[in-house]
């Protein structure tokens, strides 16, 4: 059996798997549609929150970034994953007990005004927007390469599947998709690593492997202390000490985890369990279950770094291990021969005088379509040749992108073929998974949020949930022009745009909600709005204008802006609160109420 | 008033937060990212990994799971205390 017909087989019974829990536990009522009824285990929801929160970029290239920036890296992985701590303690308990179906909801109740709720929607509608089409281009890129389509046609694919189960499904149905798609994830992700490990350290464990020693060919040593000295060797800085600087660093994790704190298709995923009570426990699960591939990621980084330098620097190209050859056909990887003695080299920014360690000019290899048998030409050594100008001002000549240290693993362990399928099945259960929970919010956000509570107050239970199926697919066809056309330098931005808008907008202003009585309308708009303001004018004057590095405040890179932003957002909204009058009684009360942990089940206020 | 239920409670909850808030920030921002060059140099190494680092890539990590258990277990604990336990 060849890996393609292998690949077909694990996708083709994984989706029959999603789709058929997505029929069985469709959804007929608004509630059911929006939080699935409240009806959900609380470990059943762990494992569904772990699934929507990690998206085919951390399954893909988490490791790979890791291993490309060692002690760096941490930044999102601690930002990723303790802004769930925040999250638990200080927002979801809270916000279940309040028991309605989306963020904007809350913000639009608690600051009694339309303004605030209309802010709030827009702020869930481009969050959720920047992030699916992140994921539909994934989904495309996938199916591309698996089954040999173009991405237009994966990623209209794609669609349809996310749609079908998504759109139909509503919250009951998708969430029970996702604890399948998180169990797929979570055996594609750590079998190779364990492999790897065994073969590198003698280790089962990864994260035992990561901090022993490293016992594959020539002398025992720790094996940090091999890759430390392998990248300096080639010119790269330490593996375990980072380059950024202390105060930026402090700024990215610190926005990174605000923001998945106040992230509205996160939150909402609490709103599915049957009280307080639950909604911790399940908090428990869920951060169990990111955490098993967040721990797994730097090791995999690490092992994969070391094998692949092992496997390929000064080797010929022609005894160079078969799967580079696979990987220069889909153009993840390349080689150029610099100084041309047939030998691949790979060195760092230290190994040349201009600091640099490009390949070539550009941020990926281009090809040129020649008449060659199978279209692609191949230099003397057999090679595929690049179409991109040779960067000259340094001796670099390989080139990966950050897919391959999750992509190569199985190849570079020599893993058998249903190892490779469940990997590629795993990604596709990554894409799909989240881009079904931004869908699912954006459609409430539209349907609920927009149609129900701001345009027209009058829409009946199941128009309304019609209408959130219609925009759903509206929300879908958007995403999937963008993934067919994808914005490029936009998608690139994401992350400082989601997170850096999350942070500043919904977490303070949560937050505040939650904790004070005396925040009023007028404090948390002003607040919202100079935050975002603020967050937003730097991250476009730096990411599309032309601002440069050296204006930065204070070192702080546009993904750490948020973390400011937030900060301006707490004060403008204290001092204008201040002075203006207090909220009325009723949500005085309501503040008060939402501290009481029991009683969440009864209390409905459809 | 001062002492009915729900002020009580809120107060108990309150400094459960907080104390888990003070434990959340020296795993991650202290250990992790202030003081990780100094931890480096002279805390005790974890297998082979010098201290800062590996709390920065595994420790932080774990601690944060192990945070939300203890959450979880305290604040069920004080909901029962006051009277307000519902059961799954």
């Amino acid at each position: 059996m060849t890996q393609d017909q292998l690949n077909f087989i694990f996708i083709g019974i994984s989706f029959a798997i999603y789709i058929g829990i997505a029929i069985k536990s469709r959804a007929g009522s608004t509630k059911e549609y929006y939080t699935a009824a409240a009806g959900v285990s609380p470990l059943a929801n762990g494992m569904a929150t772990a699934a929507d929160w990690m998206s085919a970029a951390t399954f893909i290239s988490m490791a790979g970034t890791v291993a490309l920036s060692g002690y760096d890296a941490s930044r999102f992985l601690m930002g990723w994953t303790g802004g769930f701590v925040l999250l638990t303690i200080l927002m979801v308990p809270y916000l279940r007990k309040f028991n309605k179906a989306t963020v904007p909801d809350f913000v639009g109740d608690r600051y009694y005004s339309r303004l605030a709720r209309g802010v709030a929607v827009g702020c869930a509608i481009f969050i959720c927007m920047t992030y699916i089409m992140g994921q539909m281009r994934g989904v495309g890129v996938v199916f591309s390469q698996l089954f040999g389509i173009s991405i237009t046609s994966g990623v209209i694919i794609g669609g349809a599947i996310v749609f079908f189960y998504a759109g139909l499904g509503g919250m009951k149905g998708i969430t029970y998709t996702q604890v399948a798609q998180y169990c797929v994830m979570a055996f594609a992700y750590t079998i190779p690593a364990i492999f790897i490990a065994m073969a590198l350290t003698g280790n089962v464990l990864p994260q035992i492997g990561l901090i022993s020693d490293y016992t594959a060919g020539g002398e025992v040593v720790p094996f940090l202390e091999k890759l430390n000295n392998i990248n300096t060797e080639l010119g790269f800085a330490e593996y375990t000490s980072g380059k950024l600087s202390t105060m930026n660093m402090f700024c990215i994790t610190a926005a990174l985890m605000c923001g998945t704190a106040g992230l509205p298709h996160v939150i909402v995923r609490f709103f599915t369990v049957k009280n307080v009570n639950a909604v911790r426990k399940s908090a428990c699960w869920t951060l169990l279950f990111i955490a098993v591939i967040y721990l797994t990621a730097p090791a995999i980084g690490a092992f994969a770094r070391v094998n692949l330098i092992e496997r390929l620097h000064d080797t010929s190209y022609q005894e160079a291990p078969y799967w580079l050859k696979e990987f220069e056909q889909t153009g993840q990887m390349a080689w150029i021969d610099k100084n041309d003695d047939g030998k691949i080299q790979y060195y760092g920014p230290s190994k040349s005088v201009a600091g640099t360690h490009a390949v070539f000019q550009g941020k990926k290899p281009s090809y040129a379509t020649l008449k060659a048998v199978d279209g692609q030409l191949v230099g003397k050594h057999g090679q595929r040749l690049l179409a991109n100008e040779v960067d000259t001002s340094n001796p670099n000549e390989l080139w990966f992108g950050n897919d391959i240290m999750v992509m190569a693993n199985p190849h570079m362990a020599g893993l058998p073929m249903w190892v490779i399928a469940l990997l590629m099945a795993g990604c596709i259960a990554a894409a799909l998974s989240t881009a079904a929970g931004l869908l699912l919010v954006l459609s409430t956000s539209i349907s609920h949020d927009l149609m129900k509570r701001i345009l027209k107050p009058d829409l009946s239970d199941q128009d309304e949930v019609r209408s959130a199926r219609v925009a759903s697919f509206l929300a879908l066809a958007v995403a999937v022009y963008f993934g067919i056309n994808p914005p490029a330098q936009f998608i690139a931005k994401t992350v400082a745009f989601a997170f850096g808008l999350a942070a500043s907008s919904f977490f303070p202003t949560l937050l505040m909600g939650i904790f004070s009585k005396r925040m009023n309308r007028e404090g948390a708009i002003a607040g919202m709005l100079c935050g975002i303001l603020f967050t937003f004018g730097y991250i476009i004057y730096f990411q599309f204008l032309d601002g440069t590095p050296d204006q930065y405040l204070m070192g702080i890179t546009p993904e750490g802006i948020g973390f400011v932003g937030m900060l301006i957002n707490f004060a403008v909204a204290f001092l204008v609160s201040a002075y203006t009058a207090a909220p009325p009684k009723e949500v005085q009360e309501m503040v008060e109420n939402i501290h009481i942990p029991s009683g969440s089940g009864e209390a409905s206020h459809h | 008033m001062k002492d009915s239920p729900p002020h009580s409670h809120r107060r108990a909850c309150l400094r459960i937060v907080l104390g888990l808030l003070a434990a959340w920030f020296s795993v991650s921002f202290g250990c992790s990212i202030l003081f990780r060059e100094w931890l480096d140099a002279n805390a005790p190494q974890v297998g082979s990994a010098p201290f800062g680092f590996w709390m920065a890539q595994q420790g932080a990590i774990i601690c944060f799971v192990i945070l939300l258990v203890v959450y979880a277990v305290l604040m069920n604990r004080l909901d029962a205390k006051h009277g307000y336990a519902e059961d799954l």
